[in-house]
């Protein structure tokens, strides 16, 4: 079998797309109605490629695989390093699913300047699979930190009356956040003398260096993830942009955050990690209780969504810092979990405000009766979201909170809460939207879902389903990656644990 | 130095020679033809600059020393004149049509362009205090003219007659230090100054004393913070295409010029005058930060842009080592793309026939030129340093030589300014994207801007795909220095 480069091809075939678009003349309906067709495509040819990727991907092999080197600032040691393990393996699927997804939603949603819109969303797309997929921390950085761009377009062109702001809000603080990623990438560099992440992951740095790589990573990953207290970017960010803009910022650019985490973070530095996992699990025990209680009182859907986000993402580090295969493995999971969730319920929304123009609360109400296929799907969405067993979400936030506990119960029944506190916003949501007196006329006429928003809607659920029922899927796919993360971390802090009683054993022998 | 004229002991300084000769011809040609000739003048103009630079390509880099030793030519040096030959190129060409437009086509213009060009020359080649201050003046005298060039409208009178008050006061600092140098060391000589530095120990206090003149001379012509005041005033009030000039040639003549006064003379005494760049780095970076925030002129925010630029080029002359200088000539040279790119739009900005030079007038950008708003905004994102395009990396290798020389507080605050700095460039790409359309600007007939424009945008943006070359050519020049 010859090896043919999948990784950058899946990275690069968006790019492709979005010069063609961009090469694409004419303002008319006919261009515009061209280019969705080859954005759809163009992002259904690279979902191919991903399924491919999964397809042929080894799950019984830890490391990483679809490896690509190749010289790209030799006289510094940067190369072109693409790979991927269990960990990044089914991001990158996400990423893939999400695009198209996006592209579908913005069809009719988004009329001036289709060809930027779809070129921007194309560009993003190579930039976020590329940030999965880079096994060079130079590599890495360029794509994480270029994602910055097309988003802040995206927000500032296309969104609602206050995006400047949020758009603004949006690109200065993560950028803020990552410089400082950027020099811990560089002091790492330095010291190791290598920017290879597998070549970085074998050997951790010295302690007290731990301690400041792990902080300025923490800088950049807590406000893209994002970590109470840096989260404030984030409602601004997902009111403000078009429905495909939320729909792949809550699904995949939060996520990345999380991966950072698990690529960086916790193997890298396993003392750091140990020695801040009080204040990385009292920041998310906040996050997951103050969000919640915030998004309980929240008027705009939107908004209401974006804080249950800060509070899922908060399982999300439990999980991580826990430190343990469950906990590891449950927030990949909730994760991927979330990431088909909160994108759905933000498509639902825009399903909404497509047709209303309003995000408020108090507009809607007894839609069930004209929106019956909607209010079931909306439905399957919200559950997904309160983490009723047979759904994704359940799985996540179990094993995650099952991680927390192994470490400490009282984090643990605080961050079990936070399940409750999301059922009362999410069953208040839903109410209020779908059922409850008609309040107002206009919402009363609604049409039901149109076919397009079937066909983005209808997977979804499916998914969410699926891997609520057999989350082995995904589970079986990740286990190795995880298992090899989680020993490093052990062995990391094994060996600075015996490091520090060497001398006493050598003495007893 | 006595006996005979040896023609073949001075062609190191062929190009120069030529430049010269070339500006000398074309000045008396002007005087001939008049002012109906300025484009004939501006098209010979363009040619010797290129022949000049073929010369230069053409010439063994070694380094070699013409007689009396005031003139050094290494690689060093051959990279820094190919760039201020390319930058000369380029703002002539694209001032053919501006000095059309705004009805101030002289023929001196280029003359002078080409003077100024001949004296950032010999200030990269000087190896000499004396010719460091003979070739600073003949730059900075034809700078002085080409800012009040457009005589008739008072900005461009209040910039030129600023920029000579205080050029000439930072003259006479810069050579007040040369001569407390002198007195020392008993020398004119680079290399000279350099072994009495080594050999008498006593020497080196009063000698650091006229080094902080000569430096603060020097910071003026880089426009350093607390040496930055004429900049904001002389980019504004300046004619366009002599803003282009100022902000592409002369600062990259005169950083080029103040590393080769602290790593030849002075490299001895690099934790003394470090201390002083630190101070001129970290002011630079925080002013040119905070105070292009609320401009509301382009030319103005791009004159604090430069200045925030050259405390990050200065960061790199702080690590003093071979690493650091090639990491300043691979910012400035990624600058000096980057900002001919985006003073090609500036020029390009006219309505009715006038040209306009707020920010608010690129509102709209985007609707009514798309490529150009494009390009415009692959360029300032560039300039804020974000990925993946060239302006990245120029940071990035900044950084990598100042946390490699343990300069962990300059990287963090480079960082830092640079968030800040972010904010005014999105600006402009706000303005350009988001804002409603204003008036569309008159369409730009300046074939060679828009090639400028366009030679500049792509390679900020295809940079990354093959990037070692430039990173070598800047780091491989920079070796010369260090060549004992």
């Amino acid at each position: 079998m010859i090896e043919f480069p999948v990784l950058s091809l899946m990275t690069f075939l968006p790019l492709l797309g979005a010069l063609f678009i961009m090469t694409v003349r004419g303002d008319g309906e006919e261009a515009a109605r061209n280019v969705r067709h080859v954005a759809l495509y163009t992002s259904l040819f690279t979902l191919a490629l991903a399924v491919y990727t999964v397809g042929r991907f080894d799950e019984t092999e830890a490391g990483f695989q679809f490896v690509e080197y190749y010289e790209w600032i030799p006289s510094i040691g940067v190369a072109w390093h693409m790979g991927i393990d269990g960990i990044s393996l089914l991001f990158v699927l996400l990423a893939a699913l999400l695009t198209p997804v996006c592209i579908v939603a913005s069809w009719e949603s988004i009329r001036v300047r289709v060809h930027e819109f779809m070129a921007a969303f194309l560009i993003l797309e190579t930039l976020v699979i590329g940030t999965f997929c880079a096994l060079d921390s130079v590599l890495f950085y360029v794509f994480f930190e270029g994602s910055l761009i097309p988003m802040f377009l995206i927000i500032g062109i296309w969104g609602g009356p206050r995006r400047i702001y949020a758009s603004y809000k949006f690109f200065l603080y993560t950028f803020l956040g990552s410089v400082f990623m950027l020099i811990a990438l560089i002091v790492l560099f330095l010291e190791k003398g290598t920017t290879s992440i597998p070549e970085l992951l074998d050997d951790p740095v010295g302690r007290d260096l731990q301690m400041w790589l792990w902080l300025a990573f923490l800088a950049s990953f807590a406000v893209k993830l994002p970590m109470s207290p840096v989260h404030t970017w984030l409602p601004d960010a997902h009111v403000e942009a078009p429905t495909a803009g939320s729909v792949f910022l809550a699904g995949i650019l939060l996520k990345i955050g999380g991966y950072g985490f698990l690529r960086f973070s916790l193997p890298m530095f396993p003392e750091a990690s140990q020695h801040f996992m009080p204040l990385v699990f009292t920041l998310s025990v906040f996050a997951i209780i103050y969000t919640s209680l915030v998004a309980l009182v929240q008027k705009d859907m939107k908004k209401l969504i974006a804080y249950s986000s800060v509070a899922h993402m908060g399982f999300v580090t439990l999980g991580i810092f826990s430190a343990s295969v469950e906990g590891v493995q449950g927030a990949i999971f909730q994760m991927l979990s979330h990431g088909l969730i909160s994108g759905a319920l933000f498509l639902c929304v825009g399903v909404l405000y497509d047709r209303l123009h309003t995000r408020e609360l108090g507009a809607y109400g007894g839609i069930v009766n004209n929106m019956p296929r909607y209010a079931t799907l909306f439905m399957i969405f919200m559950l997904g979201s309160v983490a009723l067993p047979g759904t994704s979400g359940f799985v996540g936030e179990f094993l995650t909170l099952l991680g927390a506990f192994e470490v400490s119960t009282l984090f643990g029944t605080l961050g079990a809460t936070g399940v409750i506190l999301g059922a009362a916003y999410m069953l208040v949501l839903y109410r209020r939207v779908v059922f409850g007196p008609v309040t107002n006329p206009e919402a009363a006429k609604m049409r039901d879902v149109n076919d397009r928003e079937l066909v983005v809607l209808v997977p979804m659920a499916l998914l969410v389903l699926v891997l609520g029922i057999f989350p082995g899927l995904v589970m079986h796919r990740i286990a190795p990656s995880v298992e090899l993360l989680v020993s490093r971390y052990e062995a990391g802090i094994h060996q600075s644990g015996q490091d520090a009683v060497a001398p006493e054993v050598s003495n007893a022998r | 130095m006595q006996g005979e004229f040896e023609f073949s002991a001075w062609v190191p300084a062929l190009p120069e020679i030529f430049l010269a000769l070339a500006s000398m011809a074309l000045l008396v040609a002007g005087a001939f033809i008049g002012n109906k000739g300025t484009r004939v003048v501006c098209y010979a103009a363009l040619w010797s600059i290129a022949v000049t630079a073929l010369i230069l390509i053409g010439r063994d880099w070694g380094r070699s020393l013409v007689p009396g030793g005031m003139f050094v030519m290494d690689s060093f040096a051959g990279l820094t004149k190919l760039m201020i030959l390319a930058g000369l190129f380029a703002v002539v060409a694209m001032s053919i049509r501006y000095l059309h437009q705004e009805q101030i086509n002289r023929f001196e213009f280029p003359v002078l362009v080409m003077f100024a060009g001949l004296g950032m020359m010999l200030m990269v080649s000087a190896n000499d205090m004396l010719s460091l201050y003979v070739a600073l003046e003949l730059q900075s005298l034809a700078l002085y003219v080409l800012a009040a060039f457009h005589r008739d409208t008072a900005y461009s009178a209040e910039a030129g007659i600023k920029y000579f008050v205080l050029g000439a006061i930072s003259s006479g600092m810069l050579l007040f230090g040369i001569s407390l140098i002198y007195g020392f060391a008993g020398s004119t000589n680079f290399d000279m100054i350099a072994h009495r530095l080594e050999d008498m120990e006593a020497i080196r206090l009063p000698i650091l004393v006229g080094l902080v003149f000569v430096l603060v001379g020097l910071a003026f012509k880089i426009s350093a913070v607390p040496f930055h005041m004429w900049t904001p005033d002389v980019y504004q009030g300046a004619p366009t295409a002599v803003t282009t000039l100022f902000a592409l040639v002369p600062k990259v003549a005169a950083m080029a010029l103040l590393i080769r006064v602290l790593f030849g003379p002075f490299a001895a005494m690099a934790p003394d005058w470090g201390q002083i760049v630190t101070l001129l780095a970290v002011a630079s970076m925080i002013v040119g930060a905070f105070a292009a925030l609320g401009q509301e002129n382009i030319k103005r925010l791009m004159a604090f842009s430069s200045i925030s630029h050259m405390g990050y080029a200065l960061i790199g002359v702080i690590v003093a080592d071979e690493g650091g200088v090639g990491s300043v000539m691979l910012y400035l040279l990624i600058y000096m793309v980057m900002t001919a790119g985006v003073f090609a739009v500036i020029l390009s900005m006219r309505r009715d026939n006038l040209a306009v030079e707020s920010i608010g007038d690129l509102a709209g950008l985007a609707r009514t030129r798309p490529f150009v708003a494009f390009a415009m905004a692959a360029l300032l994102f560039s300039m804020a340093g974000v990925p993946p395009l060239a302006g990245f990396f120029g940071k990035f290798f900044i950084f990598v030589e100042a946390v490699d020389a343990g300069y962990y507080v300059l990287a963090v605050l480079g960082v830092l300014t640079s968030v800040v700095a972010a904010y005014y460039y999105l600006r402009i790409v706000k303005v350009m994207f988001f804002d409603e359309s204003a008036e569309p600007f008159d369409p730009n007939k300046s074939l060679s801007g828009r090639a400028v424009l366009f030679v500049a945008a792509l390679f900020v943006l295809t940079f990354i795909a093959w990037p070692q070359p430039v990173i070598s050519i800047a780091y491989d020049a920079s070796k010369a220095l260090f060549i004992q």
